[in-house]
């Protein structure tokens, strides 16, 4: 029985002049209704893309994934229309995602337009309840886009995914443009919303503070691959791959009286075209040796603990 | 102004005009940077941080801004009063700046070696073969090897652009540092490595440096005083600890509270309820008032001043 959401090998690969861009390569992971799984990595990792395959905003290049046990790979024109209403996706930027020339309300309704299962009537009692879930007030129903404040466009942005009421829900960097006041009103909002409605999200993010607060599981991705997933609060407890480990330790932590040594990585994130085989992460991994130019995959290095290092054993015991 | 006062912002009020209104985005700011400090300007969108520093370098676009008062002195000079042939002398020379977004702060049709050696020549008359010399040693301190000089901006990455953009900054050796959100735009790992540059150029030359962010963490790693601007106003004003681990105003608490955790949990965040005000119509007394729970009558009837909490820190709120 697959879980609610089951991603297995799934690679998405762009052809360019230059070579093949290996965004998502070869990922493969599962998430449980209700449940939230966070996908963190740097500019470029792939997590975007992640997100706009996973509802099929992109065609993937090859592997399978299943929502609610259904291969949404092999779906027709008509039944990809149901699966739309199923999987919804939040942007960033709730500057470019609205239609400017849209009212909150217009904007609201388009889905519940499309889907051809309203009249007005309903339609409008549903936008108002819609409104009220999101926490815009009432009185701003026919405000434009530009009238309104970041925060404000994000709830209507999250107003109009959820209004053909979404089982699973890609949030990608949605609170990554606002003031950490706004974001903090945002996070609590969408948390409230998964617990109301049984939400499952996928919250893709560069922000490691965010992502601890939010998820149950973390992925933590690297050009395109899957480099550690495990329970959110053991990646910050105890993480195993040395990129993980580089991330967090890249954080500035705000708190005065834990000055912790930093490893800071050299080098810069390499181009995810047509990749060597072998850890793509070598090139700035600290710990990097002959044994890093074969092939990874990711090992089992406690329950519900996976990591792609070779050394993952020996990381996880402390023997570098 | 104590003797050793380096960088001074006397009642500093910036406001852009328009047809139709009036933003008032700097309200009476003052600030004092002593030689070799670093001092952190923490506020949200719209709080007139860039602002303050497009003031004290003075490339504020007027009209719409119209700086209607305060006094800006470095070093004992009233920039303010500067005639523009002089603020020019000093631009990139005494004060340099560093803006957020390195994308769009290099020439895209100039190599960057250029545009760095540019500013040395401006400043300090020396030969075009001195000035590339000189450029070439500013990019090999910020770790980018000589050879790239006749690259382009488009040659580089993000963290790259950004490194050149801070040595043409520091190419002058500049007394005072403005930088303007210097790491937002970058990854975390790239961040990580501009800030152990920063604090390594900082350690070598003592700028003294002003660094806007709206990132805690950014300030903790960098700052020893930390001013907190919430709607064109210094609400709170202390050394690094004091503001941290003291923290008086109830916006300062609010922020903090905030943000998540990376090492502990919460269950729930506690946001600052409502919006920043319209900076067109601002409240007469406490601009922060009506977000904020200990508000009372008092609050909103006058303005309210700047008050001592401690020694060297000030906060202002009536409580």
């Amino acid at each position: 029985m697959p879980e609610f959401l089951e991603v297995r090998n799934l690679k998405k690969h762009f052809k360019t002049k230059r070579g093949t861009v290996h965004a998502v390569d070869d990922v493969s992971f599962s998430i449980g209704r209700g449940g939230t799984l966070g996908i963190v990595g740097e500019s470029g990792c792939g997590k975007s893309t992640l997100g706009r395959v996973l509802v099929h905003l992109e065609d993937s290049t090859s592997g399978r994934f299943f929502l609610d046990g259904e291969d949404v790979t092999i779906l027709s024109r008509g039944q990809l229309r149901k699966f739309r209403e199923q999987a919804q996706i939040i942007f960033q930027d709730p500057y470019s995602s609205l239609n400017p020339r849209y009212t909150v309300e217009d904007t609201i309704q388009e889905p519940l337009h499309l889907s051809r299962r309203y009249n007005k009537r309903q339609m409008d009692e549903k936008t108002a309840q819609l409104m009220d879930l999101a926490g815009i007030a009432a009185r701003l129903r026919l405000a434009y886009p530009h009238e309104l404040d970041g925060g404000r466009r994000q709830r209507v942005v999250i107003a109009r995914a959820l209004a053909l009421d979404p089982a699973f829900v890609v949030c990608d960097e949605p609170v990554s443009a606002l003031d950490v006041s706004i974001q903090a009103q945002i996070l609590n909002l969408l948390m409230d919303l998964q617990q109301e409605k049984n939400l499952t999200y996928m919250f893709i993010t560069h922000d490691l503070s965010v992502v601890r607060h939010i998820s149950d599981d973390i992925c933590v991705m690297y050009l395109g691959q899957l480099v550690e997933k495990c329970p959110a609060k053991e990646l910050f407890a105890a993480p195993v791959h040395p990129y993980t480990r580089a991330l967090l330790s890249a954080v500035p932590s705000a708190n005065i009286h834990a000055r912790r040594e930093r490893a800071v990585l050299r080098g810069e994130i390499v181009s995810p075209i047509d990749p060597k085989p072998g850890c793509r992460f070598a090139a700035r991994c600290p710990q990097a040796s002959e044994v890093c130019k074969g092939p990874q995959k990711l090992e089992l290095v406690a329950p519900g603990h996976v990591a792609a290092c070779v050394k993952a054993q020996a990381q996880k015991t402390g023997a570098y | 102004m104590s003797q050793d006062t380096f960088l001074s912002v006397r009642g500093l009020t910036v406001e852009y005009v328009t047809k139709y209104e009036t933003v008032q985005a700097v309200n009476g700011v003052c600030l004092d940077l002593s030689k070799g400090q670093t001092l952190g300007l923490v506020g949200e969108t719209g709080a007139g941080k860039t602002t303050i520093a497009r003031a004290v370098t003075r490339i504020l676009q007027s009209p719409p801004a119209a700086v209607r008062g305060g006094e800006i002195f470095l070093d004992g000079v009233d920039l303010l009063k500067l005639p523009e042939r002089e603020m020019c002398h000093m631009r990139g020379n005494r004060i340099s700046m560093i803006f957020q977004d390195p994308m769009t702060a290099l020439n895209p049709v100039m190599c960057v070696g250029n545009q760095i050696a540019e500013v040395i020549r401006k400043h300090d008359h020396v030969s075009a073969a001195a000035a590339r010399q000189q450029a070439e040693m500013s990019l090999e301190l910020v770790g980018i090897p000589a050879q790239r000089y006749g690259e382009y901006p488009h040659q580089f990455s993000g963290g790259m652009k950004q490194r050149v953009v801070i040595a043409a900054a520091l190419a002058c050796g500049p007394d005072l540092l403005l930088a303007d959100e210097p790491t937002t735009a970058l990854d975390v790992t790239i961040q990580a490595q501009m800030l152990d540059m920063m604090h390594r150029l900082h350690d070598l030359k003592e700028t003294s440096t002003v660094i806007i962010t709206h990132d805690m963490g950014v300030v903790a790693e960098m700052c020893d005083y930390v001013a907190v601007i919430y709607a064109g106003e210094i609400v709170e004003y202390g050394a690094l600890e004091d503001v941290f681990d003291h923290a008086a105003h109830p916006y300062t608490v609010g922020l903090f509270a905030a943000i998540p955790s990376m090492w502990e949990d919460v269950a729930r965040l506690t946001p600052i309820p409502g919006q920043p005000p319209d900076p067109t119509a601002l409240p007469v007394g406490c601009k922060f008032s009506p977000r904020c729970a200990y508000m009372d009558g008092e609050c909103g009837a006058r303005p309210v001043e700047m008050k001592t909490v401690g020694p060297g820190h000030t906060c202002r709120c009536l409580r």
